[in-house]
């Protein structure tokens, strides 16, 4: 499941997330993360990491968004932890990898509990101030639609040329697949900004 | 609704695609056929200003796609073959509904005209689905309705089926064949287009045949074959094989290469 599949429909009465506007929710995320750093105590680290992990099916997500985020933050805490126990600070190591652990876990429950398109409606409500400085608040949150659309734009322009690269009896050498993938993204978004202009998303 | 080219031609690096295109296009359903790099699909993009031709102009009713073009873009739908290129948004009703962003419309009167058209094209089971993990029929699907949902006057379709598989293809054909909206298809399907009201068949960036399908499919046949020379005589006449065939009067021998090669 690619980024732009994390967002869980609201199936249960416990969805109350759902029902929570993003701004508020995005405020809350902000004020318990910088809650949580400027602790900077490695207990109430662990305890907001698992606190976020057992909301996650409290209100109605289910675990698979919590796994699937601590699964991709594995790789970097594995480094935190390697990194400190060169340096002999294991309270440091839980308190990092903690912090990072409840950030990710509350960013998600966001993600899974919002769609883009009520993010993008705070987002262009935000970028209004800079209308007065001849910005367009809609092409603003419509950057940061394309932004996410073009994660499985990347993906599948990878997975193309690699299946093209194996096709032809190639090995090693993945640095000869960048200038393929670089093409077809520019083709695809040649491709989608004809298809934006069509739809008179311009 | 008439769709008018008077004189178009375009030219991409030097390479002509559509050589002094004139036509009148106000039939319910319009099929286009050609050879690859016939011009088929410059043509199409043409009708809705998405390419300004190099000369000539293209109007709607009166509108030049030059100056106007949101407002055709508004009235004149188009469908590309890679539905892909055209999901913009994470999830199918996201996806639908970004079109209606700056139509002035409320959030209930745009979600009301979402849910519709999800329900008359079998997507209201895939609502809340991310849009880039459904079938390619699905996909294509999604991409008719994302359209439709503008309702646009004119919709105007380049290849909707090419990466179909027959049965995605029938269903995608017999929505086509519901609309009430005035179609263009561009095809290669050439059964699709048996009952159409007219088929325009295209080579080396000319109309060479403009009439009823049958006739035309017949001529496109001939010219495809791999011994066929060009699509018409060094002085501009009918091709002698292609029987009821009704060459366009201003055609001119194309410098069509060779017979059997590849199309750029």
């Amino acid at each position: 499941m690619s980024m732009v599949g994390l967002y869980v429909p609201p199936r249960s009465r416990r969805a109350v997330l759902h029902r929570l506007s993003a701004g508020t929710k995005l405020s809350v995320l902000l004020l318990a993360v910088a809650a949580v750093v400027a602790s900077a105590n490695a207990y109430v680290a662990v305890a907001a990491a698992a606190v976020a992990a057992l909301l996650h099916p409290l209100c109605g997500l289910g675990v698979r968004p919590a796994l699937r985020t601590l699964r991709a933050l594995a790789p970097f805490l594995a480094v935190i932890v390697l990194f400190q126990w060169l340096a002999g600070d294991w309270t440091a190591a839980v308190r990092v990898c903690g912090q990072l652990m409840a950030a990710a876990l509350l960013a998600t429950m966001v993600t899974a509990s919002t769609r883009v398109s009520e993010m993008l409606d705070l987002f262009e409500r935000l970028a209004r101030p800079l209308a007065r400085l001849g910005a367009d608040p809609r092409r603003v949150s419509l950057v940061l639609a394309m932004t996410i659309r073009c994660i499985p734009m990347v993906a599948s322009a990878w997975r193309t040329s690699r299946e093209a690269y194996l096709a032809r009896g190639l090995r090693g050498r993945p640095d000869a697949m960048v200038v393929p993938v670089i093409v077809g993204l520019l083709r695809s978004a040649d491709a989608l900004g004809e298809a934006l202009t069509a739809r008179g998303i311009d | 609704m008439t769709l008018r080219l008077e004189g178009v031609s375009h030219a991409y690096d030097g390479r002509a695609v559509l050589r002094d295109v004139d036509l009148e296009l106000s039939e319910h359903r319009i099929g286009v056929i050609g050879a690859n790099g016939s011009g088929k699909s410059t043509l199409a993009r043409t009708l809705n200003g998405l390419v300004l031709p190099d000369s000539g102009r293209v109007l709607l009713d009166g509108l030049n796609t030059r100056r106007h073009a949101r407002e055709i873009r508004r009235r004149v739908g188009f469908v590309f073959s890679d539905a892909s290129a055209q999901i913009v948004m994470p999830t199918v009703a996201e996806d639908v509904a970004i079109g209606l962003r700056r139509s002035g419309l409320s959030a209930d009167e745009q979600r009301a005209r979402v849910d519709a058209v999800l329900e008359r094209h079998g997507l209201a089971g895939h609502r809340d689905h991310p849009a880039h993990l459904l079938s390619g029929g699905q996909r294509q699907m999604l991409a008719l309705a994302s359209v439709l949902v503008t309702r646009p006057e004119v919709l105007v379709c380049d290849e909707p089926t090419t990466l179909l598989d027959l049965r995605n293809t029938a269903v995608i054909e017999e929505t086509l064949r519901a609309l009430p909206q005035q179609v263009v298809l561009l095809t290669h399907h050439l059964d699709a287009l048996t009952a159409f009201d007219r088929v325009l068949v295209m080579d080396e960036g000319r109309v060479v045949f403009d009439g009823a399908p049958a006739e035309a499919i017949a001529y496109y046949t001939a010219l495809m074959r791999p011994d066929a020379d060009t699509g018409h005589t060094a002085s501009g006449g009918p091709r002698p094989d292609a029987a009821g065939a009704q060459p366009d009067p201003g055609a001119e021998a194309g410098p069509r290469a060779s017979g059997g090669g590849l199309r750029p």
